[in-house]
């Protein structure tokens, strides 16, 4: 390793010794293959946003202008599809359902997903490799495997159409994740830090609450973010498990279809609003999301 | 419970493969298994190859019911076969 | 991870876990196998039919169909998603505000629920109001998703690719992010080309990362449901009906409790077998790279 830093300081004058082309015409080379990838990378993102822009530019049209002319941009800007949303409880209670079941899936996950985690990435014991495999299988299994029975089993433990039953549903897949990426983070803490603390005379909740958890703080984050995620875009799961009170936004959307045609202006707004979250979410572990996505093994 | 509408072969089942999950861990509590590698192209613990054959065995079931006209039973002889084969030399 | 103590304790911190999870996969698994081999015809009524559902699965021409359909639709997005996401992980700004603002672009797709990923492009395929449907027509292109297979088949490995890059770019840009800088100076004092620097530095440490990729990718391709079912509703005809629409409209649309259960076991069955093939790949690639690291 010190050879390659050694050699690696004395790069760039080396280069400039013996390489035959000269430093201007390398420079320019430099600058002209960068201006390429932020061309390229530009296009992507444009053609990334522009399914999100079209979106966009209906939710903030008339019914009758979206289906009367083609335009590029809203001719009379509007907001009524936002307001009739906003103003309307079956169709914002579908958010507040959506919300709820995200943050006690999210609270009820790292509850038991941290101690497990700290389990996996600490110790040996019987059997560990097989529970963790069968957990990753979880996380692959479709739910749609699962949907037959999951109506009857939350019917006759009486949670049929609650908040919890959807946030206990989709534990199921985001358990295994959460241990997934945490136990990625929790191994890259050195051992010796748990060791030290024990001879210290901290306990191992103490130990765990007080020096653990805020050290491994930013793979919680991220945890969170999957969580949210994972737990937000589902939706066949929380459709099945829900009928009235607690219906997520995704299968109210579905109401703007009715006899008389689409309320395309609110199914679009609808839809934006869907995205907010998100992209709040995401504003929030923007830093650390790199590491995350790596599940922590970097 | 009614609305899990048990039935005897499905409980013996599932029965047999608790019994061998508990006999596994007992084994693996009295001598630990050391990891080995057989005739299979990776080293296996004794779990692993449970598994590997337990899995097996449940294509092998599918393969004969769907695609012959033979009997479950034979199914159930070759997989309790190829478990043997796999703990043995695998 | 080679320092690891032996404590069979460390099972009483995974317990709670395990009766969560129990609660939501072993009893509804146990309820699965035990539909499987009865006709369910209600509470009380139902009788023992043995292993005839599974024949029946197993030659349902139709299922056979879904099946083939979703291992090319997995295999052709795996093809275009894994290249596509490691160029954009390879020309995404390492640092800066340009980061954080890429950064957070590429990932908003993942953050759309599912249904509204379909109900956006339904709006945007659409001929009349959508900028895609109406622009290719403009262009004097017959597209019309619900008529032609060939149409809706492009269209959802477009949406997919659309929805799905962003993941496979993430993971592969974090890999890269930890080569340290070192290795691409020493590269550069050997006057390496681009693709040396990428065969034999870059792409290695992406390994990893890769083999997680295309395990995500493939599961979640394997059980897509809601945005075709938005987009197309499985049409024209069934030309774009994937496994777990066919599993969904027997189990909800038609109360076939007994096949539907037979038929998730048989889908549960292959994907642990794929699982598990990566699992142990990703097992030994760690393995290997620790013995190198440990010497």
């Amino acid at each position: 390793m010190t050879y390659q830093l050694e050699n690696t300081q004395q790069g760039e004058k080396y280069n400039t010794i013996f390489s035959k082309v000269p430093a201007a015409e390398r420079r320019k080379r430099h600058s002209r293959s960068r201006l390429r990838k932020q061309l390229l990378l530009g296009s992507y993102i444009v053609l990334l946003m522009l399914p999100l822009y079209w979106l966009l530019n209906m939710s903030l049209q008339t019914n009758s202008e979206i289906l009367g002319s083609m335009t590029l941009w809203p001719q009379n800007l509007t907001f009524d599809n936002y307001i009739g949303i906003f103003t309307n409880p079956s169709w914002y209670m579908g958010y507040v359902n959506s919300v709820m079941y995200v943050v006690m899936n999210m609270i009820i996950t790292m509850l038991v997903a941290l101690p497990a985690a700290y389990a996996f990435s600490r110790y040996k014991f019987i059997g560990d490799k097989h529970l963790f495999f069968w957990l990753l299988t979880n996380l692959m299994a479709p739910p749609a495997v699962f949907l037959l029975p999951y109506f009857q089993l939350y019917y006759s433990v009486g949670l049929f159409d609650t908040h919890i039953a959807v946030a206990l549903a989709h534990c199921l897949f985001n358990i295994p994740l959460a241990i997934w990426i945490l136990e990625g983070f929790m191994s890259s803490v050195p051992k010796e830090i748990d060791e030290t603390a024990y001879i210290d005379g901290y306990s191992f909740p103490k130990f765990f609450v007080k020096i653990f958890i805020p050290m491994i703080s930013s793979g919680i984050g991220v945890v969170l973010f999957f969580l949210f995620m994972f737990s937000w875009v589902e939706l066949l799961l929380a459709r099945t498990l829900t009928s009235t009170d607690a219906q997520p936004i995704g299968m109210i959307m579905t109401r703007t279809s009715t006899a008389s045609g689409i309320d395309w202006g609110t199914l679009a707004a609808a839809g934006m609003l869907t995205i907010v979250p998100g992209i709040l979410v995401v504003y929030f572990v923007r830093n650390h999301i790199a590491k995350g996505f790596a599940l922590g093994r970097t | 419970m009614s609305w899990m509408v048990w039935t005897l072969p499905t409980a013996i089942f599932f029965s047999s493969i608790a019994a061998m999950l508990t006999g596994m861990t007992i084994w693996e509590l009295r001598s630990p298994s050391i990891e080995r590698k057989g005739f299979l192209p990776i080293s296996t613990t004794r779990g692993d190859r449970l598994f590997i054959s337990l899995l097996s065995a449940a294509f092998i079931h599918l393969g004969i019911i769907g695609f012959t006209s033979l009997s479950i039973w034979i199914a159930l002889a070759l997989s309790a076969v190829w478990l043997l084969v796999l703990m043995r030399w695998g | 991870m080679n320092n690891k103590v032996y404590n069979n304790r460390a099972w009483l911190l995974v317990l709670p876990m395990l009766v969560l999870v129990a609660f939501s996969a072993i009893i509804p698994l146990m309820t699965v196998v035990n539909y499987s081999v009865q006709d369910v015809l209600g509470p009380n009524a139902s009788f023992f039919t043995g292993t005839e559902w599974f024949r029946t699965m197993l030659n349902d021409s139709a299922l056979q169909a879904a099946f083939g359909r979703q291992i090319l639709f997995s295999l052709i997005i795996l093809a275009i998603q894994i290249p596509l996401g490691i160029g954009i992980a390879l020309i995404m700004p390492k640092q800066g505000w340009q980061a954080s603002a890429v950064l957070i672009l590429i990932t908003l797709p993942l953050l759309i629920p599912w249904n509204v990923v379909g109900s956006i492009w339904q709006i945007f395929t659409r001929g009349d109001i959508g900028l895609m449907g109406w622009g290719l027509r403009e262009l004097g292109i017959n597209y019309n998703i619900t008529r032609n297979a060939g149409d809706a088949w492009a269209t959802i490995i477009l949406m997919d690719v659309w929805h799905w890059t962003p993941l496979v770019a993430m993971l592969c840009y974090s890999g890269l992010r930890s080569i340290p800088e070192a290795y691409y100076q020493a590269a550069r004092i050997d006057r390496a080309s681009k693709w040396a620097v990428f065969r034999y530095i870059q792409l290695p440490k992406l390994t990893n990362v890769l083999v997680i990729a295309v395990l995500l990718r493939f599961m979640h391709s394997f059980m897509i449901y809601a945005e075709p079912f938005v987009l197309t509703g499985g049409g024209p005809g069934s030309s774009t009906t994937f496994l777990t629409q066919s599993l969904a409209t027997m189990a909800i649309g038609q109360q076939d409790l007994g096949p539907s259960a037979a038929f998730s076991i048989i889908y549960f069955l292959v994907i642990l077998l794929v699982s598990w093939v990566f699992y142990t790949t990703i097992m030994h690639l760690q393995k290997d790279k620790n013995s190198q690291g440990g010497a």
